[in-house]
């Protein structure tokens, strides 16, 4: 054999072996103890549509994170201003995300150099003079707006990590995808509506005290005082079964949130009650619950997660030790997640789930039971036609097909890309089309030896005269699996992939491989004929 | 074995008028068909909730409907789906103002109701905003004219820019056939079609590829040929190639077709009728537009 060919061979060969190594993993299911450390290990990773699970897009809605800024500005400008007495008429956060500020004439000079100095976030947008004096526009600048965006997707997506990884799902995926939104996949998972339900929510806790002076009906007749608002919880019915609405009318300022939770345990309580959850404060939020608690003992101090208030206990003294409990009618499940979500921490803005798509099991091991049986009839199909057509050049054909779909598979396991079920599709189509090469590269050496030439100048010409066609024909069916790439996602994109890969290894093997064989024929002067 | 003995000679440009006419028509059709009727979107596409469910015991789309009238979500299209006697069904919910996801909740809790807990299986569910429908479907259309465009740019630099546009125009002819077809037989448009249809433009043109570059050696070869002629040479030279191809893709196609399940058979449909196509097309749009395009240069 000369050297160019046994060159060759040994290439394709050793490929061949790698393809295998790389697909023991996948096949065997446990590697063998014996299996060294630098041997590969990754078995092909199957897309949610095969092996069953969630798949979620999350939006945040960061124009509610902004909104929420905006207000703790203007709190904090309103303390401001009282702590250094400067008058002012009013302080609210208008349309647009700006806060209005009116103030005295006479203080307007200060207030502007005060906002300059102490609110260098702020932009002045306009001021202009009002009844009793100038009143000032203030927004935050773009930059800023970026940020706090940017923030509220970071950090979401970092609460989300928490509460996926205290739910315990085995390799979740949690991905930024574009300005605001989060890309979750939940491999594996037994119940979704249970995760969605802890990664969707806000989880916001709030302390707020009960407004006992107003009464509670008239406010919902006529609408809350200002600096009020009216809050819901659920209690059991005084009669009969069920739960019923009941309204609070608490005060809008939050004294507290959940930020400075430590730790959230679910605790069970005696007989039908039920468990509660258990918040641990850390030191700071220890000694703000103190003081919030000693300032308003006898007062009642209303336990508020996501606007939903769970009970609001009259505070009998002040409390030390930074612990409070969220009581509520939950099950163990109940008390769980939420302990969960607490301890992961509040979400800075609400989600909204804009996708989702969730495979059982059963249909994902139905999908690749039917794949598989699709490629092997679809394979025989193309292996007996090819024989039956070619004959020789047909077996050489096959060969080259069988280590096509060798290298593409383990190519997949190598690379770690995700097989999907289009994916599969891809596969199969892979065989189907592959064998394009082959027969553009065998119809052009028939065509020659009708021609008159003899079978070693067929097999050269031959070869030579398709591969432009050849080349052409897989690098258009490849541009065009880029843009599927490019625009597709999860499943499209596994097809996409197959498809691409499938065409790299159709062009080294259908071209290359099979050229091996014809090269010794020719330099061993045994192509007298040529079966084709 | 030949499929095609040597030495065939259809005058394959002669019919290039009835093709045109025909082609046009069916196009036209089509082009009608999209946008009067449009056609019918899946919840990729159009938003909206699609459950996929199956039950162990034969059941009805009726008892499902009956089921169902309890959760407010009544009206909701309800389809067989795969074989007969599967006893499964896809449930379409259509946009509602509840919130995504709790929707699947609540057709379980009203399936539950009536069939009790485990005699059913929720084997899939996709729910998509009206937003992310939008923005899929754009995008998609999008990539499929876009793959089309660059097909022929391709073409337009490895051979010439008449070849590129006879690829285009057939493209687009394969794209409408397809997507004619699929209404037809009342499939839903989703993602995975629009793989499909981007498939199918790069495959379709291969076709093409081959005669053009059999057209530019003829070329070569013999100058003294009218362009019809070589046309027709070169169609009948590559038709064996072009048989076997496709015929080697749609054997691996129809495994797909009848074997794959019924969540690829809509892909693998798109393919089977889009490759029959793209033959059809290669020997009768692309090279006529090339010849015209030739024949307007003279005049």
């Amino acid at each position: 054999m000369p050297r160019g060919v046994l060159v060759r061979l040994v290439i394709f060969l050793g490929l061949a072996l790698a393809s295998v190594v790389y697909l023991v993993p996948t096949f065997v299911g446990e590697v063998p103890s014996w299996w060294s450390g630098f041997l590969p290990k990754e078995r092909i990773r199957l897309g949610l549509d095969l092996q069953g699970g969630t798949h979620l897009i999350l939006e945040v809605k960061v124009e509610k994170a902004i909104e929420n800024t905006v207000e703790r500005v203007k709190e904090d400008l309103r303390r401001f201003l009282k702590e250094k007495a400067v008058p002012f008429n009013k302080a609210e956060r208008v349309q647009g995300n700006q806060i209005q500020l009116q103030v005295p004439r006479a203080s307007a000079e200060r207030v502007r150099d005060l906002l300059k100095s102490e609110f260098p976030n702020l932009l002045l947008v306009s001021s202009r003079p009002a009844a009793e004096g100038s009143e000032f526009l203030l927004a935050f600048q773009e930059r800023e707006l970026r940020s706090i965006r940017d923030y509220a997707v970071d950090q979401s997506l970092e609460t989300i990590r928490n509460r996926i990884d205290q739910f315990g799902v085995s390799e979740p995926t949690i991905q930024r995808r574009g300005q605001q939104d989060i890309l979750i996949q939940l491999p594996g998972i037994q119940d979704p509506e249970r995760a969605k339900e802890i990664i969707g929510r806000t989880a916001l806790l709030e302390f707020k005290l009960l407004d006992e002076a107003r009464s509670v009906e008239e406010a919902v007749r006529s609408g809350p005082p200002p600096g009020t608002e009216i809050l819901y919880g659920y209690a059991s019915k005084s009669e009969g079964t069920g739960t019923e609405r009941v309204p609070y009318l608490v005060e809008a300022r939050t004294l507290m949130t959940g930020d400075y939770i430590a730790d959230a345990r679910v605790r069970p309580r005696s007989g039908i009650e039920g468990p509660y959850v258990e918040v641990i404060l850390n030191s700071s939020g220890a000694r703000l619950f103190e003081r919030i608690t000693g300032e308003n003992v006898k007062r009642r101090l209303a336990i508020i997660l996501d606007n939903r208030v769970y009970s609001a206990p009259v505070i009998q003294e002040r409390i030390g030790g930074g612990r409070a409990s969220i009581t509520g009618s939950f099950d163990m499940k109940e008390a769980r997640d939420l302990a969960i979500v607490l301890r992961a921490g509040a979400l800075p803005a609400p989600v909204e789930i804009i996708e989702e798509r969730t495979v059982g099991p059963s249909l994902g091991r139905d999908s690749i039971r039917q794949g598989v049986i699709s490629f092997i009839i679809g394979g025989s199909l193309v292996i007996v036609f090819m024989i039956a057509y070619y004959k020789g050049a047909g077996l050489v054909a096959n060969v080259a097909l069988i280590f096509n779909v060798l290298y593409l598979v383990a190519a997949l396991a190598g690379f770690q890309a995700v097989l999907t079920l289009p994916g599969i599709a891809g596969i199969v189509l892979t065989v189907g089309m592959a064998v394009d090469a082959n027969v553009l590269i065998n119809e052009r050496i028939r065509e020659e030896l009708r021609g008159g030439k003899s079978p070693r100048a067929a097999v050269e010409v031959g070869f030579e005269r398709a591969l432009p066609a050849i080349l052409d024909s897989n690098i258009t069916t490849f541009l065009s699996g880029l843009i599927l790439f490019q625009f597709g996602t999860g499943p499209i994109r596994g097809f996409a992939v197959t498809l691409c890969m499938g065409i790299l290894t159709t062009v080294l093997t259908a071209v290359y491989l099979t050229r091996i064989y014809y090269d010794h024929r020719i330099a061993t002067r045994k192509l007298t004929g040529i079966s084709i | 074995m030949e499929i095609i003995r040597p030495g065939t000679k259809v005058p394959f440009t002669r019919y290039r008028h009835i093709a045109v006419v025909l082609s046009t028509v069916v196009n036209l059709a089509v082009l009608i068909l999209l946008f009067a009727e449009g056609p019918k979107l899946g919840v990729d596409f159009a938003g909206g909730t699609m459950v996929h469910l199956r039950f162990p015991k034969k059941v009805s789309i009726t008892d499902i409907r009956q089921a169902l009238s309890g959760t407010g979500l009544g009206d909701s299209v309800i389809q067989d789906f795969g074989q007969e006697g599967d006893n499964e069904f896809l449930i379409r919910l259509e946009k509602t103002d509840l919130r995504l996801g709790a929707l699947g909740e609540e057709l379980r809790q009203g399936l539950e109701k009536n069939f009790g807990a485990n005699q059913f299986e929720v084997r899939r569910i996709e729910s998509v905003g009206p937003k992310v429908g939008k923005d899929l479907r754009q995008r998609g259309a999008l990539s499929v004219i876009f793959a089309t465009v660059i097909m022929g740019v391709y073409l337009w630099f490895r051979f010439e820019l008449r070849f590129g546009l006879g690829a285009v125009i057939a493209l687009i002819h394969d794209v409408l056939v397809t997507a004619g077809a699929l209404m037809l037989a009342g499939y839903e448009f989703d993602l995975t079609i629009v793989a499909a249809l981007l498939t199918i433009v790069g495959f379709s043109v291969n076709d093409t590829v081959v005669v053009c570059d059999r057209i530019r050696e003829n070329m070569r070869k013999v100058r003294r040929e009218s362009l019809e002629n070589i046309i027709n040479l070169s169609i009948n030279e590559t038709l064996g190639r072009t048989i076997l191809t496709t015929g080697t893709a749609l054997f691996v196609l129809f495994a797909l077709f009848f074997l794959g399940g019924a969540v690829i058979r809509p892909f693998a449909f798109s393919l089977l009728v889009g490759f029959i196509s793209g033959v059809y097309s290669t020997i009768f749009i692309a090279t006529p537009v090339i010849l015209f395009w030739e024949k307007r240069k003279k005049k």
